[in-house]
């Protein structure tokens, strides 16, 4: 072709039918596309707090508590066990950490290594958080244990979802 | 840029003569709708494929979030249709397009058979068809059960006695298809689960991949 600028008729049809199949696809694959990736983008609401044991059997020691919350998994509902290690710290604030290390997921017990009676203990991999859940540097969990909200309501302590903390 | 990225490949792989054979080649007159309007009835072989390929893509999705299981089937699909984004028109696709495709198959069978397109040399290409055909009407009869509600459950009852009243074997089917002598239940609907999803598909797969090169082969029967 001469003129650069001219489009020919076959060109003209390549594109018109290009732009008419495009958009014909894009029709029937958006709906797939959103419903598959739906789960991205539903929001996350905040779990109800939940009472899990009266404020008085809270000590300066860690002690592991549990209860229970209604989960519901898209059509299955279910009762599921939660834990915390709960303790009053120096300012007489209350702690509830989460027992799932921060590396790979295992559960971490309070003092449970002879040689470090003061912290978390993990027995997977030997990792160690300091009494504030805070991982010790060296060890694998490069972040401290999660923190639950919590709430104290007519003298019982309510527990929520864990939050996870920046790095130490 | 794609153009580029094209000519990288079929520098290296040559690929122009593999599509040329698949997309490039002409369309007779007598089947183009542009020159004679009633040549719209060479379209049904084509739509019948294109609400196939919906039927495919919107099945593969659905499984996304289906389970064939007697307790969590019903609900997994009530989830899928009124709580996932789209949902309903994704199951709505499918659902439709399962009436559809038999829709569009039968008006292509019509055709074929009025024109007489199936006579030599094409007389494989019609067997391959009927063979289609009766692999869609199983797609058919085994997706409906899967959502596992009454409407569901009791028209395969009713499929399932008419597998049985085959003569001499009529039991033995409806056990097989059934998965239990005498319960519709959890065997059944993981068996049609597997049959609508693995089996019945690759059936289908086969057997287009064999009527479509038979149509290249032998080309689009004369006009009338």
């Amino acid at each position: 072709m001469s003129d650069k600028k001219r489009v020919s008729r076959r060109q003209f049809l390549n594109y018109t039918l290009t732009g008419v199949g495009g958009f014909m696809a894009a029709g029937m694959l958006a709906p797939m596309v959103r419903f598959a990736i739906d789960p991205v983008l539903q929001t996350q609401e905040g779990g109800d707090l939940k009472s899990v044991v009266s404020v008085d059997e809270i000590t300066n020691e860690p002690q592991r508590f549990e209860w229970t919350i209604n989960q519901v998994d898209a059509w299955y509902e279910s009762e599921i066990q939660k834990t915390a290690w709960v303790y009053r710290n120096d300012n007489d604030e209350i702690i509830a950490l989460s027992p799932i290390c921060t590396h790979l997921g295992c559960t971490v017990d309070w003092a449970s290594n002879e040689e470090y009676p003061n912290q978390f203990f993990c027995p997977c991999h030997a990792g160690r958080y300091t009494k504030d859940g805070v991982n010790v540097p060296g060890t694998p969990p490069t972040a401290p244990l999660p923190m639950f909200e919590h709430e104290v309501r007519d003298g019982m302590l309510y527990l929520g979802d864990a939050k996870s903390r920046k790095g130490a | 840029m794609l153009q580029r990225l094209y000519d990288w490949v079929d520098e290296r792989v040559d690929i122009t003569p593999l599509w040329r054979d698949i997309a490039d080649h002409e369309v007779p007159e007598h089947v183009n709708p542009a020159h004679h309007f009633s040549a719209f009835v060479y379209c049904f072989g084509g739509l019948t494929f294109f609400v196939t390929v919906i039927q495919i893509l919107s099945g593969m999705f659905l499984t996304m979030y289906y389970v064939p299981d007697i307790e969590n089937a019903w609900k997994s699909v009530y989830y899928l249709q009124r709580e996932v984004a789209y949902g309903q028109i994704v199951r709505g696709m499918h659902h439709w397009g399962a009436s559809l495709v038999i829709v569009m198959l039968f008006l292509h069978t019509l055709r074929v058979f009025f024109q007489g397109a199936y006579k030599k040399p094409r007389e494989l290409n019609w067997v391959i068809g009927v063979l289609l055909f009766f692999v869609m009407l199983g797609l058919g009869f085994t997706g409906y059960l899967l959502p596992w509600d009454n409407k569901a459950y009791f028209a395969t009852q009713v499929g399932l006695e008419i597998a049985a009243a085959t003569p001499l074997i009529g039991d033995e089917i409806r056990t097989l298809l059934a998965g239990d002598p005498s319960i519709v239940g959890a065997q059944t609907l993981t068996r049609f689960f597997a049959i609508h999803v693995f089996f019945l598909p690759a059936a289908l797969f086969g057997l287009m991949a064999f009527h479509f090169i038979l149509i290249r082969k032998q080309g689009i029967s004369g006009p009338l």
